[in-house]
């Protein structure tokens, strides 16, 4: 249970275009053991899916520039050679993305597509993969699986779309499985049972699940750790319990503060968190949220390490409050949540 | 299936009655047109001419020549006015040699497209791609006729490589048949061959855009199998349709300018010297002749689209 699968150490992504160096991703670091769900949370933008495509190398292209390590089992992924990576791909680390429908090829049957995933790694004959892509359509929920292989992803609901890309990704039993958004197309009942299965999958495989979601709901449903990101960097980091109830960083109250809540009156506005995203080519020294922080003090303009605070040393913040500050100014009638409060 | 063969063979039949109807009506309003003097010959006195007009029917009413000339058309009696030579079987022996010119092109230039097209797709502005560009900007304006006359004069006058036009049949002497036919399947094939790989490399930079590409490359497939298997299978479509346009229309006789360059006796030099003459009966075949070919084709590229593409009913 505690072995350490993947660990991503400063990873740094830029994107060069007409308007300068993008720097999508800064400074990440985290790691991923065996049996454990780790949920990446963050706004549109925040660098959550760059992060985990670099992972796979899918973010590489002329006008990409990386920097940092990210070692699955010893071995770095950044700067892997792309026949390396053509190996690992699939079977060691494997990836379910957002859209089933556009991420499935259209002109493929769909038992053919988990065949050719078994049988980019493995040199069994079509008709053994396929007997295998059949067991797992059936292990992940299809009913009449034998039948439903030979059909085209359009004629599939989403639900069951999303089921194939999971038994597709699950089919090579991969040490680490990374599920980017995989529950945000679809609606809310299928999105539950979808967690379910990837729940139970996983711990059954005992892999290593990275799941990058905008939804705290999910967040809390099925994840053992969490990372929040904020334009491109790690804000906070700590297990689900931390994170949900003792949050150290003022944009984790404030996520937390514009869920809303079904145990108490609506309120009369959906709280949000004023101001946008900052630009991430040329962006300001310092902390990241500073301009959006009611909180933000003179310290702030420059950029906190990610520390732990606290005496647990699993749980790190980038924030230069003191964490006495922090219990002031994170509650207001009993709710977490980012307002304008006493500055020190 | 059967009703897509159905639908497709009804608006074909209205397809060549319309042509039909198009082609024989231009040439009753075209000013200079005297058939009867034609047939009958410059020296010819007035009643000459007015024999041949009541033999052949032009004194009547243009409704009934349009329905004699079909009806001559349909049983295979119809007749050219140039050289009293039976139309429908002058088709028959010429057609073998369109056919020679045009298939063999036809696959070179798509196997050629492919290969290049697919090769720029996968580096996008490098030289390669460039100098597609450049070849099909050029493929697509040069004249046939010019380009016909340049490998010519080049390839079997100033560098006797080549024979110096004329056909000679694939049953009499396979080896002197293609050797006769390299530079007009050079001349036809260069036309095509720019723009054909332009299309493609497009769609498949389209394609390579798509989910599902990035999903075959998270698979741990190589560059060769995602761009082979997924991005190429999807981006054939385009050219799929376009093929066959033009290859039904080069049937039909399109290719008459390289046919008359080149000297070799098929539809398109038969239907070039027709219009020279406005002679109507070739004409008549040939259009129709060319429609048929184009409904045919356009519900094979239909079906091949059909089969690329599981989403696609075949529809009428």
């Amino acid at each position: 249970m505690d072995e350490q699968l993947l660990e991503v150490q400063d990873l740094e992504v830029a994107f060069a275009t007409e308007d300068g160096l993008v720097h999508a991703v800064s400074g990440v670091s985290f790691t991923v053991s065996r049996g454990e769900v780790v949920a990446i949370v963050g706004e549109s933008g925040s660098g959550k899916s760059v992060t985990v495509m670099t992972l796979m190398g899918l973010t590489r292209s002329p006008n990409s520039r990386f920097a940092g390590t990210a070692r699955l089992r010893g071995e770095d992924l950044v700067s892997a050679s792309e026949e390396q990576l053509e190996d690992i791909r699939g079977k060691e680390i494997a990836m379910i993305f957002q859209d089933p429908i556009s991420s499935l090829s259209p002109v493929q049957r769909v038992g053919a597509q988990i065949v050719e995933q078994i049988r980019a790694h493995e040199n069994i004959s079509k008709a053994a993969a396929l007997d295998r892509a059949i067991e797992l359509m059936g292990r992940v929920g299809i009913p009449n699986a034998r039948e439903r292989a030979r059909a085209y992803p359009h004629e599939f609901s989403g639900g069951m779309r999303q089921r194939v890309m999971i038994a597709m990704a699950l089919s090579l039993s991969p040490s680490v499985l990374i599920a980017d958004e995989p529950t945000t197309a679809l609606d809310v009942t299928i999105q539950a049972q979808i967690l379910d299965e990837i729940r139970q999958l996983s711990a059954e495989s005992d892999a290593g699940v990275i799941f990058v979601t905008h939804d705290l709901g999910v967040v809390a449903d099925i994840a053992d750790r969490v990372l929040v990101m904020y334009a491109g960097r790690l804000v906070e980091q700590g297990t689900v319990d931390e994170i949900f109830y003792d949050p150290q960083h003022p944009y984790t109250w404030g996520l937390l503060g514009s869920v809303t809540r079904v145990d108490r009156d609506p309120p009369r506005r959906l709280p949000a968190i004023p101001g946008q995203p900052p630009s991430l080519v040329r962006a300001p020294a310092g902390c990241p949220f500073q301009p959006r922080c009611p909180h933000a003090f003179d310290r702030c303009r420059e950029l906190p390490p990610l520390a732990p605070q606290l005496p647990d040393a699993g749980h790190l913040d980038r924030c230069w409050l003191k964490p006495s500050e922090k219990r002031a100014l994170r509650e207001t009638d009993g709710r977490i949540g980012l307002t304008e409060g006493a500055a020190s | 299936m059967s009703r897509f063969i159905a639908r497709r063979a009804f608006s074909a039949i209205l397809l060549l009655f319309a042509t039909s109807v198009v082609v024989f009506g231009i040439f009753e309003v075209i000013p200079s047109y005297n058939p009867a003097r034609a047939i009958a010959g410059r020296n010819a006195t007035p009643t000459t001419v007015a024999q041949v007009s009541e033999k052949f029917g032009f004194d009547k009413p243009i409704y009934v020549q349009y329905g004699n000339t079909m009806k001559l058309i349909f049983t295979g009696q119809i007749i050219d006015y140039s050289d009293n030579l039976n139309v429908v079987q002058q088709f028959g022996q010429r057609f073998p040699v369109t056919a020679s010119l045009v298939v063999p092109a036809a696959i070179l230039w798509m196997v050629v497209a492919i290969v290049l097209g697919s090769l720029s797709a996968l580096r996008p502005g490098r030289l390669m791609d460039r100098g597609l560009m450049v070849a099909a900007i050029v493929g697509v304006s040069i004249p046939v006729f010019l380009l016909a006359a340049v490998l010519l004069y080049l390839f079997a006058f100033k560098l006797p490589w080549f024979p110096n036009t004329g056909y000679t049949k694939f049953g009499s002497n396979p080896a002197q048949w293609a050797y006769h036919l390299i530079l007009p399947w050079i001349a036809i094939a260069a036309l095509s061959i720019g723009f054909y790989s332009r299309v493609l490399r497009s769609s498949a930079l389209d394609v390579a855009n798509q989910d599902f590409v990035r999903t075959a490359r998270a698979k741990g497939l190589s560059e060769r199998q995602v761009f082979v298997r997924h991005v190429l299978r999807n981006s054939l479509m385009p050219i799929v349709t376009l093929f066959g346009l033009d290859f039904a229309a080069l049937l039909g006789g399109a290719a008459l300018v390289t046919e008359t360059v080149f000297n070799l006796p098929g539809i398109g030099q038969y239907e070039a010297q027709a219009i020279g003459n406005l002679d109507v009966p070739p004409i008549m075949v040939g259009a129709m002749f060319t429609a048929f070919f184009v409904v045919l084709f356009s519900a094979l590229s239909d079906v091949v689209y059909a089969l690329l593409d599981p989403r696609i009913r075949l529809t009428g």
